[in-house]
């Protein structure tokens, strides 16, 4: 029986996620690759935009209006509602690896017994077995895995496929909710915005990065005007969050956010195997240290010797001086 | 309170020395052993919680039987006791048996939160939580940042790490929590507590008590690695010296080249 993927999609500000996006590009090539299905999920309060949004690259939309989470969390619901689809003939399902995507993946898995295959880059097939290629040990080696079955749950890493719009338009379909989540719903009482954390890092096609040598939480002052300058957004090492500077939502690397921007523009950033995990499939690297032998020297296209200050203040500048000329 | 905090035994990232063994999994020889950075965190939360609101703090792990020595490290802590989870059929599992293996276990145990790791540094699938939760279906609050439990009402609240900050939700105990780093720096052993934690007890399940078929006959899991590449590498960089001025110039043309600005 040919496969059928589902796409577990979604949402920031009623709209749909670049990463949703890219997901739903992989799925429609890997269906049309092999003779199988593609069908998009969103579930929001109001789904309507999103849902045309993502049949741009599905044949097939299933597009659920639901209250529930709006006062409670998503996951559970999303996860009820790909068990229905599941029950409906979906092989593969597919979820960005986002803490929502994770937690659809892993009640899904506890639920339905399918393996996982994580953190994906890229996906073919082995017949009809879903082959996944992703980065492990942060960074240190790629590997291709199988699960050996045929039904599969996958997560997926930005940047796994260019999100491609189909030639026409898929169909959506709207759906009453599920009845319950897959398990209790925890509810939602407030939904905090903290100071600096509006743009989204992972979404960003610059990210400037301040690392243990900006000295201070003062000294992300200009890291965010070059981050403004460059219309991108300010992100972190690991240090600098740990030492309580910028809050834990910049942190790039291994256990913080993965980014693949077109450019990452770091000051004095080391580049620890954990923060390179995060950034290494960014396309250009310009690192400023005043280190030479600081392993971000290994990964960068332009490393900077020098002063962070002194050459931010300069870069800023030269910014400001070609922009006015 | 009575707290079960799920802690994996993993390579020390700070050795950097994680490899993959002949048989395409990982080598855990290659690297010290510690406990997995965000089932950590989830313990220091779990420690704090019980010193102010008293009860205990238990540990569950599934590994080896030298996973024992990892697990004294998490009772020096303070950790009260262990479960551990060990036997052949287990090695190398894949994820959907280390949630089924996981939530037998912690079923044989009482508690109030049964916290977990948002997800680890060796396998890093962040799946293993929640596919917990929904084993036991047990309401699942993830990425918690901050946990704070009503005893009397019976329920907890979590912030909960969100793209632009954090969600405040709330769920009825027992509940399970994934833990971030967001939870504070985990405290260091002292040697009272390294001293206590030789005499603290751990008791070992097999599968034969839990149920045998929750793992394949054989080790023959499904999801296997098929061949391991190395990463890609980056053209060669350059390096950039001189007067801050002309570096900056550099910069700028680099991206200027690149239509960047």
């Amino acid at each position: 029986m040919p496969a059928t993927l589902l796409v577990v999609a979604e949402i920031a500000d009623g709209h749909l996620t670049k990463l949703s996006a890219e997901i739903a590009t992989l799925a429609a090539g890997l269906a049309a690759s092999g003779g199988g299905g593609a069908v998009g999920l969103v579930l929001d309060p109001a789904p309507q935009t999103a849902a045309t949004e993502l049949a741009a690259y599905l044949p097939r939309v299933v597009s659920v209006a639901s209250d529930a989470v709006a006062g409670q969390v998503w996951a559970p619901h999303a996860a009820a509602e790909a068990r229905r689809l599941a029950d409906e003939g979906v092989t593969h399902v597919l979820v960005g690896v986002t803490n929502d995507g994770r937690d659809v993946a892993g009640l899904l898995c506890g639920t339905l017994g399918w393996g996982i295959l994580a953190n994906a880059s890229g996906a073919s097939w082995d017949g009809e077995k879903i082959v996944v290629q992703a980065t492990v040990l942060a960074g240190k080696a790629i590997t291709r895995s199988i699960v050996d079955a045929p039904s599969a749950i996958v997560t997926v890493s930005p940047g796994a496929a260019e999100a491609t719009e189909l030639a026409s338009a898929g169909a959506v379909e709207t759906r009453a909710p599920v009845a319950s989540p897959c398990v209790p719903a925890a509810i939602v009482i407030d939904r905090v915005a903290e100071a600096g954390a509006e743009a989204s890092l992972e979404e960003a096609k610059v990210v400037v990065v301040g690392g243990r040598g900006v000295g201070g939480p003062e000294g992300f002052g200009l890291v965010d005007e070059l981050a403004s300058l460059l219309g991108g957004v300010t992100g972190a090492s690991r240090a600098a969050v740990d030492a309580g500077w910028i809050p834990y939502a910049r942190q790039i690397g291994q256990t913080g956010k993965v980014v693949r921007p077109s450019l990452y523009l770091s000051l004095g950033v080391s580049g620890a195997m954990q923060h390179r995990a995060g950034m290494q499939g960014s396309e250009n690297i310009v690192a400023v240290n005043r280190d030479p032998d600081a392993p971000i020297a290994e990964i960068a296209d332009l490393f900077v010797l020098g002063d962070l200050f002194e050459v931010g203040a300069a870069l800023a500048a030269e910014i400001k001086t070609r922009r006015g000329g | 309170m009575r707290i079960l905090v799920m802690t994996k035994p993993v390579p020390d990232p700070a050795a950097n020395a994680e490899r993959l063994g002949p048989d395409l999994r990982l080598d855990r020889a290659a690297s010290p052993t510690v406990v997995n950075g965000n089932d950590e965190y989830g313990l220091e939360a779990a420690l704090q919680l019980v010193e102010k609101h008293g009860g205990e703090v238990a540990i569950l792990t599934m590994a080896p039987t030298t996973g024992v020595e990892t697990m004294r490290k998490a009772l020096a802590m303070g950790a009260m006791r262990g479960v551990l989870v060990a036997d052949d059929a287990l090695v190398g599992a894949d994820i959907p048996t280390t949630i089924r293996v996981l939530a037998a276990a912690a079923a044989t145990q009482e508690f109030d939160l049964l916290l977990g790791g948002l997800d680890t540094s060796d396998g890093a699938g962040g799946a293993v939580t929640a596919g917990v939760a929904a084993r036991l279906g047990l309401p699942l609050l993830s990425a918690a940042a901050r946990i704070e439990p009503d005893e009397a009402a019976g329920r907890v609240r979590v912030q909960r790490l969100s793209a632009r900050g954090y969600d405040l939700i709330e769920a009825s105990m027992p509940a399970v929590i994934s833990c971030t780093q967001a939870l504070g720096t985990p405290r260091y052993p002292t040697l009272k507590g390294i001293m206590a934690a030789r005499s603290r007890q751990i008791t070992t399940l097999t599968l034969a008590g839990l149920g045998a078929d929750l793992a394949p006959a054989g080790g023959q899991w499904p999801s296997r690695v098929l061949e391991v590449l190395p990463p890609p590498s980056r053209a060669t960089g350059r390096t950039v010296t001189g007067a801050p001025a002309d570096q900056a110039r550099e910069i700028a043309d680099y991206l200027a080249d690149r239509r960047i600005i």
